[in-house]
């Protein structure tokens, strides 16, 4: 995937030479951004702003061909400040949580391709991962992403993706069974 | 190896990232382990039902005005831009005449051209701070989507 970015970036700022980034990689941000805020309608506004914003400061990217690992951590940071706005929206003292408060967050199910019930419930589960885990389940099953590129658009190493994608579905885990230890 | 290291290895495992010889060890570590064992195999079944997941395709129709709508939001800020500099460029300018004006009308009071001209310059003492915040909230912002 990078091979192309340096080609596209020569011309930088250039309108037409933007437009092919974007195209390129419009799918993309807007799954990410579905895994983070859960509906249709935030994520394609989440990842048009991301656009946005990397349109104003394109001059800043060092280096041509990592246009993506950058364009992720001002996607991320988007995406970030989205969920701490409908963290406090909805704060609740932890040994309150149920299994049905569990099931009311904004992740839509209409947004699931072939719905059935577990994978409902498993959204909505991601739908109450922290931050960082669920971006890590983001990049590894909605992007399909190798640990190789997931380490290169978190600046981490290999070791602490696998790291953080056990700890992240161990956090799923926990908190499906919480669920169906409720119905 | 103690267990915590197969755990991150049990990842690589389920996630087909693994080399033949490391999976080798891995699968050996299985056999004589019951917690890692149980542990992997309910991890599988999880990889298994996300993997299921796949998202309802927005309309093709979304994706055809995707790049317009990006476009046309960089357009407008640009022209909000150019509309700020020229409505400051002729207020300023506008403002000068105007005080031009009453500074050489010898109708005027000495004391009201002096409370004018300090006004005028608490005006620009008041701006210059104000620009200032939000220069420094600018960079500072802009840095704080990019890492490096
Ligand atoms: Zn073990």
């Amino acid at each position: 995937m990078n091979g192309t970015d340096n080609q596209i970036l020569q011309a930088r700022s250039s309108a037409a030479m933007f437009e092919t980034c974007v195209m390129k990689y419009m799918k993309d941000s807007y799954r990410i951004a579905l895994g983070f805020c859960g509906n249709h309608q935030d994520a394609l506004e989440l990842s048009q702003e991301a656009f946005l914003k990397a349109y104003r400061s394109i001059r800043h990217l060092q280096n041509n061909d990592k246009f993506f690992p950058w364009f992720y951590q001002i996607l991320r940071n988007l995406c970030f400040d989205y969920m701490r706005k409908k963290k406090t929206q909805a704060a609740q003292p932890l040994d309150e949580i149920t299994s049905e408060k569990l099931m009311q967050n904004n992740f839509d199910p209409e947004a699931i391709a072939e719905r059935n019930e577990t994978k409902e419930i498993i959204w909505k589960a991601i739908g109450q991962l922290d931050e960082k885990h669920r971006e890590i389940i983001i990049l590894r099953h909605f992007l399909n992403q190798s640990y190789e590129q997931i380490a290169k658009n978190l600046f981490c190493s290999k070791g602490t993706v696998m790291s953080r994608l056990y700890y992240g579905r161990r956090q799923l885990k926990e908190i499906l069974s919480t669920m169906k230890g409720g119905h | 190896m103690t267990c915590q290291d197969y755990k991150n290895l049990m990842m690589a495992y389920i996630d087909g990232e693994l080399e033949a010889e490391a999976k080798k060890t891995f699968e050996e570590h299985l056999q004589s382990c019951k917690e890692c064992s149980d542990e992997f195999k309910e991890f599988k079944q999880l990889k298994q039902h996300t993997d299921e997941i796949k998202f309802t395709e927005p309309e093709e129709r979304i994706w055809e005005q995707y790049w317009q709508n990006v476009y046309n939001r960089t357009e407008r800020a640009t022209g909000w831009i150019l509309f700020s500099i020229a409505s400051i460029l002729l207020l300023a300018y506008g403002g000068f005449k105007a005080i031009e004006a009453i500074i050489r009308d010898p109708s005027v009071g000495l004391i009201l051209k002096a409370a004018l001209l300090i006004l005028i310059a608490g005006a620009a003492v008041l701006f210059v701070s104000v620009l200032r915040e939000r220069i420094y909230f600018w960079k500072n912002d802009r840095y704080k989507d990019v890492r490096r």
